[in-house]
């Protein structure tokens, strides 16, 4: 055998590549529940409490509270998408997926940022179609707001794909998603995406602004209603994506230690 | 034989490996040339995976040196020159088969082509099922593709054939075999002796974390071969006992009650000498095989045959 004939070389940029990238895509969306919870379910909920008469013609800012509703699932549908994206870790690490790998030349950072922009991509996948399922249904909002409301949902979503990271490292299950499935339904409702915040009486709405999920709803719906404490909201968000993404620090830690 | 290159394939230096009071590996020191074709025999549990795993850098040896072609363990599977096929898992059941291998292939700076790969581990006709749907050959071939991507000097297989019926069995081990005659340097875990026998040019046997016999197939079968003569004799007489050891040359003459078992590599004159000379009656002979070697080998009794590995300083 000819051990030194041509050199080997390590990869670039540690293995990240489109390839990988969009392979991963394919793998996630070929698997049909993973496309159910993150882009139909968002839609569907829209489809059922968003689209009501009363919703269509009340106006929220320069856009109905159809458009009001549809912005929170966008928000709630890229917060699944990308936790569920990150959160394929744990699945991964079950079938020993993550044990193969290091028998190659991938690089641990490498790998976490192709895991971040899948969730990205996967993300901006379901607020695109929750909005277009929303613009031919009735939710009105100002050309710039779709805009501007789109890209903050989605961009604010990172705080859940740091949390699907964390999770995905931290719980060791085959169906992690049936675990944080119902854990983000609460966290939604909790931060005020299903029922404003203003409607929940003094407690909960007080609780309501400490949980992770009620920084996203509130700087995203901001170009549409112009209100509320979005220093409050900026302050939620980043508090929260200062401990998720210390805890997915801490657990990737832990795993690649035990090599 | 070894080519002259002098930098071993796999080279350990007293390493031990311990987990807690448990010594999976207990000082071994080893070297393995280029081109070998090695079995690392030995039953469950005797620290072959511990072994394997430190040469592949997953895991740190607890004191001792591991060098694979003259490096450290993680460089030389970044640089793609030695990779491996693990027993079991490691597999995702939503990619096919060929994205399986293609994204494997894009993590290294250089890789063989997909098709090739497949084509040489026997799975190009089924590239597009899904992993989940192969059988457990299947799936074990789709491991050796995904290990031949960076070309690799060196090649380990653990427990490679573990769960798969005989006709997987034989598949995967004709694709190693056409593989392992390119030159390529193989390190294959087992504990099935018929295939370190079959397809090692070398088997180093391993019991309790140490090496206990490292030769050919035909030198490990010697080490603790031959015969079985059992025969009922009841009151034996000191001066045929004498005979017979002097019959059985070095080997072991044991008396249980009224019955007389003698080791030797050749049976007949004990038989002759105690059917014509002896009182002894219902005379039994078996040959041991490289099964009994191993079994004698890497039994966990005292009475084993001692290799002289035990004692080294």
């Amino acid at each position: 055998m000819t051990a030194v004939a041509e050199p080997r070389r390590l990869p670039a940029l540690g293995g990240f590549s489109p390839t990988f990238v969009g392979l991963e895509l394919r793998r996630m969306v070929r698997n049909r529940r993973t496309v159910i919870f993150t882009l139909i379910i968002p839609a569907v909920l829209f489809l059922l409490f968003g689209t009501g008469t009363a919703n269509r013609t009340q106006r929220v800012g320069d856009g109905n509270v159809a458009g009001y509703v549809l912005i929170s699932m966008a928000v709630y549908g890229a917060m699944l998408a990308t936790t569920a994206a990150g959160a394929m870790v744990s699945i991964e690490r079950a079938a020993g997926w993550s044990r193969q790998l290091r028998l190659t030349p991938l690089r641990p950072v490498a790998y976490i940022a192709v895991k971040l922009v899948v969730a990205m991509t996967v993300g901006a996948i379901s607020v695109a179609v929750a909005y277009a399922v929303g613009a031919t249904t009735g939710a009105e909002l100002p050309g710039p707001v779709w805009l501007e409301s789109g890209l903050l949902a989605w961009g604010c979503a990172f705080v859940f794909a740091a949390f699907g990271l964390f999770m995905g490292y931290l719980l060791p299950s085959e169906n992690v998603m049936q675990i944080l499935g119902p854990v983000l339904g609460v966290l939604a409702l909790a931060g005020g995406l299903f029922v404003p915040v203003d409607a929940m009486g003094t407690v909960f709405g007080t609780v309501a602004k400490f949980t992770p999920v009620y920084g996203v709803g509130e700087i995203a719906r901001y170009p549409l209603t112009h209100q509320g404490p979005l220093a409050v909201g900026v302050l939620n968000l980043l508090a929260w994506t200062a401990v998720f993404c210390a805890g997915a620090v801490w657990r990737f830690r832990r795993d690649t230690a035990r090599v | 034989m070894a080519p002259a290159t002098g930098v071993a394939a796999v080279d350990l230096h007293g390493v031990h490996k311990r987990f807690g009071d448990v010594a999976a590996v207990d000082d071994v020191t080893l070297s393995i040339r280029p081109g070998e074709v090695v079995a690392l025999l030995g039953p469950n549990g005797a620290g072959k995976t511990s072994t394997i795993d430190m040469v592949l850098g997953l895991s740190e040896p607890t004191t001792g040196a591991v060098r694979v072609h003259g490096m450290a363990p993680r460089r030389a599977v970044a640089l793609g020159l030695v990779s491996a096929v693990m027993q079991t898992g490691g597999l995702l059941k939503d990619y096919t088969v060929e994205e399986t291998v293609r994204l494997v292939a894009s993590l290294f700076g250089s890789a063989r082509p997909v098709g090739e790969v497949l084509r040489r581990a026997g799975i190009a006709g089924i590239r597009g099922r899904r992993v989940g749907r192969c059988s457990g050959g299947e799936q074990q071939r789709l491991r050796f593709a995904m290990a031949l991507l960076p070309d690799p000097e060196l090649l380990i297989l653990d427990e490679p054939t573990t769960g798969m019926d005989v006709a997987g069995r034989h598949d995967f081990w004709s694709a190693i075999r056409q593989d392992a005659d390119r030159g390529r340097t193989v390190i294959f875990a087992t504990h099935y002796l018929e295939e370190a026998d079959a397809y090692a040019d070398r088997i180093i046997l391993i019991r309790r974390g140490r090496v206990v016999a490292d030769g050919t197939a035909a030198q490990v079968r010697a080490l603790a071969s031959g015969r079985m003569l059992r025969a009922t004799l009841p009151d034996p007489d000191p001066d045929h006992l004498a005979d017979l050891a002097r019959l059985a040359g070095a080997e072991s003459v044991e008396i249980r009650g009224a019955t007389v078992i003698v080791h030797t590599h050749d049976t007949d004159p004990v038989a002759r000498y105690l059917l014509t000379r002896t009182p002894a009656r219902d005379i039994e002979i078996t040959s041991r095989n490289l099964e009994d070697a191993f079994l004698a080998l890497t039994a966990d009794d005292d009475s084993t045959p001692d290799t002289g590995q035990r004692s080294a300083p």
